[in-house]
């Protein structure tokens, strides 16, 4: 896709025909630059004019609009809790202050063991669930397996229908014991049809049968010929599989919430979530223990609530530019359909 | 005798690949498969039973439909699903207007590294947990110290409005938040589609002295047609099915804002936290599955009629 996008790069309704960036000048290479009107004819898209720039206006603004919660509760996390409480959320505040990641610090033990959980489950979720997600889906996409029908089927027929959240819960409470296990948070977004079915087209497409038949000649073995020749060839598609699963598992607190009340298994995002009950819960201590009112007042509370925002979504946020590229041009992959 | 022999020889000869997908198949079971079997509390009256699951579900009393009657005899039933229904329809029609434009215009956008640029940032939301969405919103919305209060003091309204108590605001809020998150990841599979329409169709309407609005609307839209009908008759097919974490997290439990945030899925999560009752809750659960699947099934056959290469089965 960004490949196609920078073909119609062509489309720069500059005047200028010299070669201003990369995308322009392999545009030269491509088509020597002969007349501007020739030029014109290879540039079906692009607005002029009046038009293209009240876009940029409107697309500029809304793409601020996307990344400023994310700025304003940076500055909020470093403005001074008194200037919050007299001032509220200010854009740009009277007094900055470092108060409230001094008192995360304080918090840290807390905060260490969320984080490695959240890394933790992160990284083995990830692990099991491409593990398991490709060879479910790669012994669906060969012909030679005889009941392929059947698990494509067991496989997609949950993606139409569920027992529901109750039934759910209780399987993997009563049935399972997954309560207070740290296997609550990985194994319940292990699986995923939707996934076994992007990998089975991807399989299908990527892998061609008569390289897996030259190697069966060889006399390798079907394991050994999907681990040395079908995993190097299919790694774009199970990249994109990692990363799905990668900020599922990282973003995850719903299965938190269901079956996590141990404060040493609990995650970033619900940490993030009980927040606010355990800053209370600090306050409370501090009132029992008869420290002075205004100290209490000095609790960074709302600083320190968007602090913690800022530190759970950080690395997502510095990740980010570099895993969006694969992440849009993972969803267009493959449909689902043979 | 003959053919148990067959089976097993063929059990046998596909030993490898049976154990490829022997993990997968595993989960399936415990994880889609004994849930859907335990969808039978919901016409029983549930006990925990201390020798586990199955006596759990096998000693509670058969109570037939009464779950069901209990619960569409209350006023809920029809509350949450209005609001489910209701806003997945938004959703679907909002988005999906959005989704094009948003493709189209980036599409057309002169400046190619800009319009990247754009992409990048619209996506960003997407990858945001829905609880620090809930966090971002809390500080427009805080009452005492939100930007919205505060922009609105500034206009010189001098009596702040306390947003988490104020149902009649949210089912814009509502609205508006799926959208920020959602336009971005929604624009992708349009996008991707419209920079695959070749290139000759606008080359040839350009020559006819086409501008750039008929063929916007004479080429780029008939050419993604079929994948707006199937994307939006998939999404219809899960009209029963809400975002938990958009209602659960965004209006921060707000009892006040039940009436308008309310949705089958956070109902039938405070009906096994809250509420305790657990019969009523997987009744809840089983309706939403039951008539999400008549609507999968039935929008397919639909998809089949409109073009069969778009079906999903």
């Amino acid at each position: 896709m960004w490949q196609i996008t920078m073909i119609t790069n062509q489309n720069s309704s500059q005047p200028t025909p010299l070669p201003l960036n990369k995308g322009n000048a392999q545009n030269q290479v491509n088509q020597p630059n002969k007349k501007s009107k020739r030029k014109k004819k290879y540039t079906p898209h692009g607005l002029s004019g009046f038009p293209n720039l009240i876009m940029n206006i409107l697309f500029g603004t809304f793409s601020i609009m996307c990344i400023f919660p994310f700025l304003y509760v940076i500055v909020i996390s470093l403005t001074d809790e008194k200037t919050l409480a007299r001032n509220g959320y200010q854009l740009l505040p009277e007094i900055w202050s470092f108060e409230a990641y001094r008192y995360l610090w304080q918090m840290k033990d807390q905060l260490l063991q969320s984080y490695t959980i959240t890394i933790v489950v992160t990284v083995l979720g990830t692990l099991v669930s491409v593990i398991m997600i490709s060879l479910y889906a790669y012994a669906i996409s060969r012909k030679q397996f005889k009941y392929r029908g059947f698990f494509t089927f067991i496989a997609f027929f949950t993606m139409l229908f569920s027992g529901g959240l109750v039934p759910f819960y209780i399987v993997a409470t009563q049935f399972l014991h997954l309560r207070n296990s740290i296997w609550a948070l990985i194994l319940p977004l292990a699986m995923n049809a939707f996934y076994i079915l992007i990998m089975r087209t991807f399989f299908q497409r990527s892998v061609p049968e008569s390289i897996l038949e030259s190697a069966r000649i060889d006399g390798a073995s079907e394991l050994r010929i999907f681990v040395k020749i079908v995993v190097p060839l299919s790694l774009p598609g199970l990249a994109t599989i990692a990363l799905f699963s990668t900020l599922g598992y990282w973003n995850d607190w719903f299965n938190a919430l269901l079956f996590i009340d141990e404060s040493h298994l609990v995650p970033l995002q619900s940490m993030l979530m009980k927040i606010e009950n355990n800053i209370e819960f600090l306050r409370q201590n501090s009132l029992a223990g008869g420290i002075q009112n205004d100290l209490l007042s000095a609790v960074p509370q709302d600083a320190a609530k968007m602090a913690m925002v800022v530190i759970s979504t950080l690395p997502i946020a510095i990740a980010y530019p570099f895993f969006q590229k694969y992440f849009v041009n993972g969803l267009t992959i493959g449909g689902v359909k043979e | 005798m003959n053919r148990i022999k067959s089976f097993f020889q063929d059990v046998y000869k596909n030993r490898v690949w049976l154990l490829m997908v022997l993990p997968g198949t595993i989960w399936l079971l415990l994880f889609s498969y004994l849930p859907m079997f335990g969808t039978v509390i919901a016409f029983k009256n549930f006990r925990y039973d201390p020798n586990g699951f199955f006596a759990s579900i096998l000693n509670s009393e058969w109570v037939g439909f009464e779950n069901f009657k209990f619960l569409f005899n209350t006023n809920d039933a029809w509350i949450i699903t209005r609001n489910t229904v209701l806003y997945n329809l938004v959703f679907i029609v909002v988005g999906l207007v959005l989704a094009v434009f948003v493709a189209i215009v980036l599409n057309e956008l002169a400046n190619k590294r800009l319009s990247k640029i754009y992409q990048t940032g619209m996506l960003f939301p997407h990858f945001l947990s829905w609880v620090v969405v809930s966090y971002f919103v809390f500080t427009f919305l805080s009452v005492d110290r939100g930007l919205l209060n505060n922009i609105l003091l500034w206009f010189g309204v001098e009596d702040p409005i306390s947003w988490y108590n104020e149902a009649k605001y949210w089912p814009f809020i509502i609205v508006l938040t799926s959208m920020w998150k959602g336009v971005g990841y929604g624009s992708i599979v349009y996008l991707a589609a419209i920079v695959g329409i070749d290139k000759n169709y606008y080359e040839a309407a350009m020559i006819d002295g086409a501008n750039k609005w008929q063929q916007i609307r004479n080429i780029t839209i008939p050419m993604i047609t079929p994948l707006i009908v199937i994307l939006t008759i998939l999404n219809v097919g899960r009209i029963f099915s809400a975002d938990f974490g958009l209602f659960f997290q965004v209006p921060r439990d707000s009892g006040p804002l039940y009436s308008v945030t309310n949705v089958i899925d956070t109902y039938v999560y405070r009906g096994i936290t809250t509420m305790g009752d657990i019969s009523m809750s997987t009744a809840a659960g089983l309706y939403q599955s039951i008539v999400g699947f008549a609507l999968v099934m039935l929008t397919n056959y639909l998809v089949q009629k409109v073009d069969k290469e778009y079906a999903l089965f």
